[in-house]
């Protein structure tokens, strides 16, 4: 008889708790929304940031010992085209309108970058060429 | 275009930069992987010219005309001899296009989105810091890589006292540079860090010899890439991160199997040294003493006529005398009489890596005849002819058995046990690690005086 009054009671007891957290959560999701949102530029990028490289770096280590050593002189002129991606941040510096110290140094690394993404990218395709399969 | 858009676009042109190096896991893939990595950079440009960032035009289309331009003669008028100093020169190219790239966003930070309201934020001083040195670094050293490779400057390594002392020193004001210019964002230090770090790219490759090049040459592929990475961190560009990455992965790599393909660490490649203290000291008695047979390209193309089997070891020698060609017509000539002919390349021959590769694929090789040290190596003792042409210490059996030579522990191609050893030479001259080569005066080899390319004609002749 009293095992089931101590067992109503409990059942009392959770069912309030419950309710409690319940309220909890509700408050809780209301200030979630009052919240502003995160900041666009704040510290926390450069985890990102580390977590590309790291896992970047990975996907480079395995890809690369599948090269055959034959390939290993494309792979270099290939790095060395693909790595004049650079650009990109030229480009940004030689974007704007009118001229200052960073648009000239943006055309220069354009002009450099230019260099050798149209030779590394040629030199490669030439060497490939000569690994065809011959009759 | 929205950020989103951009970044979307980038991440493809990243994985197209992946797919360029996994199609090198096979010369069937190869070219597909090449067409795969310059989408990726048409794709990359053209996202970034989309940006809003980017509203003239002239100076850009300018820059890519002339650098366009000046890179395709270049890359079609170059031999593949000289491969090795194109590849170094492009590398310098990285290095200086990375400087110049750090000194824009230091001018303008607020291009970049880098500028908080205390000046630029630590975090991308730091990273751009990092990258500006490594860049500088990566131009004056592979600056003069080229040099060396080039023959304007003596490949010889340059020692002098107090080397590592003064290295040690700038490599240490480099970091407390790094953190000044990171706490202050200081015009001045970035000033110094650039002039610092440009030395120190000089001073760190002068002190290494010519045949360790193809370390060097890996070594700043790799540099370029980590230069690539730090502007990439600095502008918050996962795709320069990314690429930049896989770049710095595969040059390491690529320095690593160097080093074991000498078995040397990495530290002394670029403590520089050998060469040096080795080449004053030749262990062994005096070449003079001893006597060398030498033979003509008759007698030649008579033992090559008459063997079973030939497997031909090419070096550096072939690449200068230019003889790729009329070695794949002699040997082609004896494939005609029924000689099995095979090629075994040494990871460290020539002066970039794969070079020798290369070179035999220029002439028509096929690349099924071309074969790695370790699935080759076994068969050298079955073979009736190891035909050496321009290569030494990739053959010295002093590597296995002679714990005091400085090429003691390197992986050599066994030509040893071949039945007949042929030795084409220019002279009697030791090779890069100045060390004597006991094969020459074997009982079983026969030295074959003059430059490569000459005597592989005069083969050609006498089989003919």
């Amino acid at each position: 008889m009293t095992d089931t009054a101590a067992l109503a009671q409990t059942a009392g007891d959770l069912a309030g708790n419950a309710r409690d957290l319940a309220q909890r959560l509700d408050a809780l999701a209301h200030q979630l929304t009052a919240l502003p949102p995160p900041a666009a530029h704040a510290g926390t990028p450069f985890v990102f940031e580390l977590t590309v490289f790291v896992l970047a770096v990975f996907v480079g280590y395995y890809v690369v010992w599948r090269v055959t050593p034959a390939l290993h002189s494309p792979l270099m002129s290939v790095t060395n085209a693909v790595s004049s991606v650079i650009i990109v941040g030229a480009l940004i510096a030689a974007g704007p309108a009118g001229v200052s110290f960073a648009k000239i140094m943006g055309f220069v690394a354009v002009t450099l970058a230019a260099v050798n993404i149209f030779g590394g990218f040629i030199v490669t395709q030439r060497m490939l060429t000569m690994f065809q399969r011959k009759k | 275009m929205g950020e989103s858009y951009s970044a979307f676009l980038y991440l493809i042109a990243s994985i197209c930069f992946i797919m360029a190096l996994r199609g090198l896991s096979s010369p069937e893939t190869a070219r597909n992987g090449n067409y795969f990595g310059i989408a990726g950079m048409v794709i990359a440009v053209l996202t970034t010219l989309a940006t809003p960032h980017v509203v003239s035009f002239w100076l850009i289309i300018l820059g890519l005309v002339i650098g366009g331009a000046i890179g395709t003669y270049i890359a079609r008028q170059i031999q593949m001899t000289a491969l090795p100093q194109l590849v170094a020169a492009f590398h310098s190219l990285v290095g200086l296009a990375a400087v110049c790239v750090a000194a824009a966003a230091f001018s303008a930070p607020e291009e970049y989105g880098i500028l908080g309201p205390q000046g630029i934020y630590t975090a991308s001083l730091i990273e751009m810091g990092l990258g500006l040195t490594i860049g500088a670094i990566t131009f004056t050293g592979s600056i003069v890589a080229f040099a060396k490779l080039q023959g304007l400057v003596s490949g010889a390594p340059l020692v002098f006292p107090g080397q590592h002392v003064l290295n040690a020193v700038l490599g240490a004001a480099l970091i407390l540079l790094i953190v000044l210019f990171a706490m202050t964002g200081h015009a001045v230090f970035f000033v110094l860090l650039v002039l610092l770090s440009l030395a120190f790219g000089l001073l760190l490759i002068v002190p290494i010899g010519g045949a360790d090049m193809p370390v060097v040459i890996s070594m700043l592929n790799s540099y370029s890439g980590w230069a690539a990475c730090g502007i990439g961190f600095t502008l918050s560009n996962s795709l320069l991160i990314i690429t930049g990455a896989l770049v710095g992965s595969s040059g390491a790599i690529l320095s690593y199997v160097m080093c074991k393909g000498m078995n040397r660490s990495i530290f002394n490649v670029i403590l520089g040294g050998f060469g040096t203290e080795g080449g004053a000291a030749p262990t062994g008695p005096a070449a003079g003493d001893r006597m060398v047979k030498s033979g003509s390209a008759e007698d030649a193309a008579f033992i090559l006529k008459n063997a079973g089997s030939v497997i031909i070891v090419p070096g550096y020698g072939m690449a200068v005398a230019q003889a790729q060609h009329s070695l794949k017509a002699m040997a082609d000539l004896l494939k005609k009489d029924g000689v099995k002919v095979e090629y075994a390349i040494h990871p460290v021959a020539g002066r970039m890596p794969g070079h020798m590769n290369v070179l035999l694929a220029e002439a028509n090789v096929p690349y099924d005849d071309v074969k790695e040290l370790d699935e080759i190596n076994r068969d050298f003792a079955s073979t009736d002819v190891a035909f050496v042409i321009g290569a030494n210490d990739v053959t010295n059996p002093a590597a296995k058995t002679d714990p005091s030579s400085p090429i003691y522990g390197m992986p050599i191609l066994d030509v040893e046990h071949a039945r007949t050893v042929l030795f084409v030479k220019r002279s009697m001259a030791s090779g890069y690690a100045g060390v004597e080569n006991e094969l020459f005066f074997r009982d079983n080899t026969m030295m074959l005086f003059g430059d490569a390319k000459k005597m592989c004609d005069d083969i050609i002749k006498a089989l003919e």
